[in-house]
């Protein structure tokens, strides 16, 4: 029967190999990461931030799923319509969902888009094409 | 109670109360808005009143942990409180930080990044409040008679979730790298250290409640913590399958992830055998409801719901949508908010002399809560799954997918409404208890 100490063992020695690997992995993956960011995209990431636009949306998946995926929105959308809505003084109102409006100065919506096409350009993992229309049955299309 | 300065405590639950209620409120705005009724928008939009939601839970739930440890620590440790005056001055603190960081929210002022979205100059306040906490927690166990595995385990639990802050702090000005880190804080909080502080708690309930010998109740700890990390560590991984890093987090992720139920079905067993084995039935049902509850539900949320959309292949498609929200509520709800009050019910008619846990109130807001949660999370899972087969099978357009879904919203609201009048029968019950007085200290 396990006693007290050895469970105390089990949980030392699990904790340090796993924390000790989780930290390697961390190491090898973040060299693999670009860090030279480009001024316009990280300008464009501040104002994400600062006008918390994830607090609607998400982006690679990540966010409050009121309002939609934005990792391929230039694609999807085209730089001109994107550029309009951040720049709108009017609140913007697809199918109701009210969005507040931003009205950006043009500098400011073209750094916004900066970002949103350095996210594109990811390597998402498959995510990048899951919002187009794809069967689970044939995963292998999303490569094409 | 046992020691005076274990009063502390209640008023750490009060401003949970207080926080709770402020979360459902902001939660009703969000369904109501999903529902097409957002008259509130050009005062409140929507991602203020997520960011409210979203912080005044993790508010609420951290100040419920720092009054379980306020009144575990000196009880563990056989003394008084290290200088209580220095916990009121902490609670103060963080209470003058909430009310800053709720109040910047509605003009503006944060960072924007879910679950971290207190603004810098506050993270350093928030940091200095924490070290305060902590140093008179050390300081009480330093000066205690005995130092017990479960006041080890608790504090362990909060000085990790302490640390963990940290490296939300540092700025990036790459997203990949934001998200990466961000993950660091919120994954390894609450499928890590906060699971942690759950099992110190728990562990504490337990051998209050069922009267099974320490011995075994901590050994069984130690096994849970330890199947905790051993699966959530590297199930962070499952957090970075989407975020431009490595493809090895795929197979890490899916593979560790897909083991955390373990940890939460290792806390379930435990507890109900523990129940079972023990011979002494403590009069206090409504808290033994709310820890047997908590064991329960956490397995269910957090685990099971968990397992569901996490490996790699199912993510891929649930990943952004509402089948994560079914997930996180019901996780918050089992594993921390429940434990909360578990120890919160537990304590009241020790630092009150109030035996108020005979009057159907208790049960009925436990039943209440239970039910209205259950209730929301599957008008998520209905609307998740419906939105995952239109949006991301279908390929129909999210704005059009979120009118068609539009009716189980309604369903949430309905059981946000279940569970909310549950809340005000329990803070009802929370305020009956009335103040917490020298004259029920245990001779």
């Amino acid at each position: 029967m396990l006693s007290k100490k050895q469970a105390k063992l089990f949980f030392l020695v699990g904790t340090f190999v796993t924390f000790a690997i989780f930290i390697g992995l961390t190491v090898f993956s973040l060299k693999q990461v670009q860090t030279n960011i480009p001024p316009d995209v990280a300008h464009g990431k501040h104002l994400w931030e600062k006008n918390n636009c994830m607090g609607c949306h998400t982006i690679m998946g990540e966010g409050a799923y009121y309002a939609p995926e934005l990792t391929n929105v230039i694609e999807r959308r085209g730089e001109d319509y994107v550029r309009g809505v951040l720049m709108s003084q009017s609140p913007w109102q697809p199918r109701g969902r009210k969005m507040v409006a931003y009205a950006m100065s043009e500098s400011d919506a073209n750094d916004m888009i900066a970002f949103f096409k350095w996210i594109s350009n990811l390597d998402l993992n498959g995510f990048e094409k899951v919002d187009k229309k794809v069967s689970p049955l044939a995963k292998d299309n999303m490569k094409n | 109670m046992k020691y005076k300065t274990q009063k502390v405590a209640y008023w750490f639950w009060a401003l949970s109360m207080l926080l709770w209620t402020i979360q459902l409120t902001y939660g009703f705005i969000m369904g109501f808005a999903r529902v097409g009724m957002d008259g509130l928008h050009q005062w409140i939009p929507f991602n203020t009143a997520h960011t409210v939601h979203l912080n005044t839970l993790v508010v609420w739930l951290l100040a419920g942990f720092m009054g379980a440890a306020y009144y575990i620590i000196p009880e563990e440790a056989e003394t008084e409180l290290w200088k209580p005056k220095l916990a009121y001055l902490q609670l103060i603190a963080l209470t003058v930080v909430g009310v800053a960081a709720l109040t910047g929210y509605h003009f503006n002022i944060w960072e924007g990044r879910k679950f971290l979205e207190i603004p810098r100059e506050l993270d350093w306040l928030v940091a200095i409040d924490v070290i305060l906490f902590l140093v008179i927690l050390l300081m009480t166990i330093i000066k205690g008679k005995k130092k017990s595995t479960t006041a080890w385990v608790l504090y362990g639990g909060l000085v990790g979730a302490a640390l963990l802050y940290l490296p939300g702090m540092i700025t990036f000005d790459s997203q990949v790298l934001d998200s990466f880190f961000r993950w660091w804080v919120v994954h390894l909080w609450v499928e890590g250290v906060w699971e942690l502080i759950m099992g110190g708690i728990l562990a504490f309930l337990l051998i209050k409640l069922t009267g099974v010998d320490r011995e075994v109740i901590e050994k069984w700890l130690y096994v849970v913590i330890g199947l905790t990390f051993l699966s959530g560590i590297l199930g962070t991984g499952h957090h970075y399958y989407y975020i431009g890093v490595n493809k090895i987090w795929l197979i890490v992720g899916g593979i560790f992830s897909s083991l955390e139920p373990l940890a939460f079905l290792a806390m379930t067993l435990w507890a109900l055998n523990m129940y079972r084995k023990g011979e002494k039935k403590h009069p206090n049902t409504v808290a033994i409801y709310w820890t047997l509850g908590a064991a329960i539900v956490s397995f269910l949320g957090a685990g099971l719901l968990g397992l569901a959309h996490t490996l790699p292949q199912t993510n891929l498609y649930t990943h952004g949508t509402l089948v994560t929200a079914m997930h996180g509520h019901l996780a918050f709800w089992g594993a921390y908010a429940s434990i909360v009050l578990a120890i919160m019910f537990y304590a009241l008619p020790n630092l009150t002399g109030r035996k108020l846990y005979t009057h159907a109130r208790g049960k009925a807001a436990f039943w209440l809560t239970n039910i209205g949660i259950f209730t929301m999370v599957s008008a998520f899972a209905a609307a998740g799954v419906a939105q995952v087969y239109l949006e991301r099978i279908l390929g129909y357009d999210f704005g059009d997918v979120q009118n068609e879904i539009q009716v189980h919203f309604w369903v949430l609201i309905i059981g946000a409404t279940i569970l909310s009048t549950g809340a005000i029968i329990l803070i009802i019950d929370f305020i009956k208890y009335g103040l917490p007085t020298d004259e029920a200290l245990e001779q």
